[in-house]
């Protein structure tokens, strides 16, 4: 098996999906093309991720990595929540296979553009 | 639950039958074929024995049998040696764009070292036109390659058309019939090539032992170089337990051609029509009719190759996928690409080969199994 333990666990019960109807943000990556593709949606309060969801098209470790960074991002404040790098979503799910390391740039990302259209809307 | 294997277009486990074929060449007839002992000359018994019994099952004559290690062997040896014995009568070969890599790899190897191949592109169905073959032939054509039968979308080509178009035109043919033989009759004399690669582990045989099918009065040169093993085409010590055990499987496999063909053709379209007809989006990649018997290779829309494969994997199924994502390039496969496919959409497809032993509660297993995993991951979806 090319993944761990964790990996394979947030691959077969991932945390966090669906989406959100009045989402505070969405963030959209990847495109269907390369063969994943995400979106995550996000609640905010006092400057904090209340919720995060996400709805992913990819492969187990894309899988994984959306499912990790919400379980990441909750309960954090938005400036935390955007230094969470991809090495970080990659780290906590203990390890990801070389070649499968974009998928946790991707998750990462989405998370970040998520608060990034969240702030623009604010403003 | 007994895990259920669907992956035989991969490889498959190798027959008890076979097995007792093969283990007294381990330690009894151990010996090597050109010793001039009584050890040599058993083996070499065992090694005849078994030319003949290959040779005869694809219609050919023992001599015209030279064992190898495998497809990919038969492949390079058929390729470069018909390229390089015949340079000077030109340096054209014509081929599919659907092969497997054993020989596309092997033609692109010689693009680099002087000659021109002219990759014949498939239709949307994964089927070749004769009239294209035709069109590419050249004044310095000397070898067409086009393979019997396609291992990932399992489309079964018009080899015999080919070979008429060639022999007019003193053109070699090849093809890889490392997928056909056993589930498509094969007679070298009515098909007309005049070289074809066979894998033994691909029929219930050990891993590591081929042939190639070299016609008669073929010019072909050898590519690996020392004893005088195989007439002097493919120098080595046989691996006769190996070949012993090729050659049994290659027995069993005409002996149960009927009976194989017959089975698998009614598991493969119960999988496909239930398939298409309870899960929405999903569609057939390859013709329906010019197709292997075991065939089932089908596109989801909104879902990803790899994670269908590895929540089947979860549910002890064994199948295989043309994804991106579970290839080590990240590129997804050429086949695919071939039929003019959009990215998407071969994402989302996965091949089942069927084999000898499954059974019909098998196969509903998986369509039921496919039925919920997918109804998961469209869940995930933003496609869908
Ligand atoms: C069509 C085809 N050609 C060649 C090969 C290579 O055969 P082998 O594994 O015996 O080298 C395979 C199997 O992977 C195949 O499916």
């Amino acid at each position: 098996m090319m993944y761990n333990e964790k990996v394979m666990d947030h691959f077969t019960n991932p945390r966090n999906v669906g989406d959100i109807e009045d989402a505070d943000g969405v963030g959209e990556v990847g495109n269907p093309t390369c063969g994943d593709m995400m979106t995550i949606y996000i609640k905010v309060k006092d400057d904090i991720l209340t919720n995060i969801k996400f709805k992913t098209f990819g492969c187990g470790a894309a899988i994984a990595t959306s499912s990790m960074v919400t379980e990441m991002g909750i309960g954090k404040t938005l400036e935390e929540a955007l230094k969470i790098t991809r090495d970080d979503v990659a780290d906590e799910l203990g390890g990801l296979p070389p070649i499968k390391l974009h998928c946790s740039n991707l998750a990462a990302d989405a998370l970040h553009k998520a608060i990034e259209d969240h702030m623009r809307k604010k403003q | 639950m007994k895990p259920i294997y669907m992956d035989h277009g991969s490889t498959t486990a190798v027959d008890p039958d076979v097995v007792r074929a093969m283990t007294p060449y381990f330690t009894e007839i151990f010996g090597n074929a050109s010793s001039l002992h009584s050890y040599g000359e058993q083996a070499t018994v065992g090694l005849n024995a078994s030319r003949q019994i290959v040779a005869s099952a694809i219609g050919a004559h023992p001599d015209e049998i030279i064992f190898t290690s495998g497809g990919t062997e038969s492949d390079n040896l058929a390729i470069k040696g018909i390229a390089y014995r015949n340079q000077d009568r030109g340096r054209h070969i014509i081929t599919s764009n659907i092969e497997h890599p054993a020989v596309l790899n092997t033609c692109a190897y010689l693009e680099k070292h002087g000659f021109e191949v002219t990759y014949v592109p498939v239709n949307d169905r994964g089927l070749l036109d004769v009239e294209s073959v035709k069109e590419a032939v050249r004044d310095d054509t000397i070898l067409i390659t086009v393979m019997h039968a396609n291992n990932e979308i399992g489309t079964i080509q018009p080899i015999e058309e080919i070979c008429i178009l060639a022999r007019d035109k003193g053109i070699y043919v090849h093809t890889d019939a490392v997928q056909s033989i056993g589930k498509v009759p094969i007679d070298v004399n009515r098909i007309g090539v005049d070289l074809l690669s066979i894998s033994s582990h691909k029929i219930y045989g050990p891993k590591g032992v081929g042939a190639l099918y070299i016609r008669k009065g073929t010019n072909i040169e050898a590519i690996s170089h020392g004893g005088s093993h195989e007439r002097g085409i493919r120098a080595g010590t046989e691996n006769i337990s190996g070949i012993v055990g090729f050659a049994r499987a290659m027995e069993l496999a005409q002996a149960r051609f009927d009976g194989d063909c017959e089975h698998l053709r009614s598991l493969r379209d119960r999988m496909i029509g239930n398939i298409l007809k309870s899960i929405d989006h999903s569609y057939l990649n390859g013709d329906l009719e010019q197709r292997l018997v075991n065939n089932v290779n089908i596109r989801f829309s909104y879902v990803e190759g790899e994670a269908m494969l590895l929540l089947l994997n979860n549910k002890g199924i064994a199948v295989s996928t043309g994804s991106a994502c579970s290839s080590k390039s990240l590129k997804p496969s050429h086949v695919l690409e071939a039929l003019g496919l959009a990215p998407e959409e071969m994402h989302g497809s996965l091949r089942i080969t069927l084999g000898r032993e499954n059974t019909e509660a098998e196969a509903d297993r998986v369509v039921e199994a496919l039925i919920e995993i997918i109804g998961k991951l469209r869940a995930m979806s933003p496609l869908a």
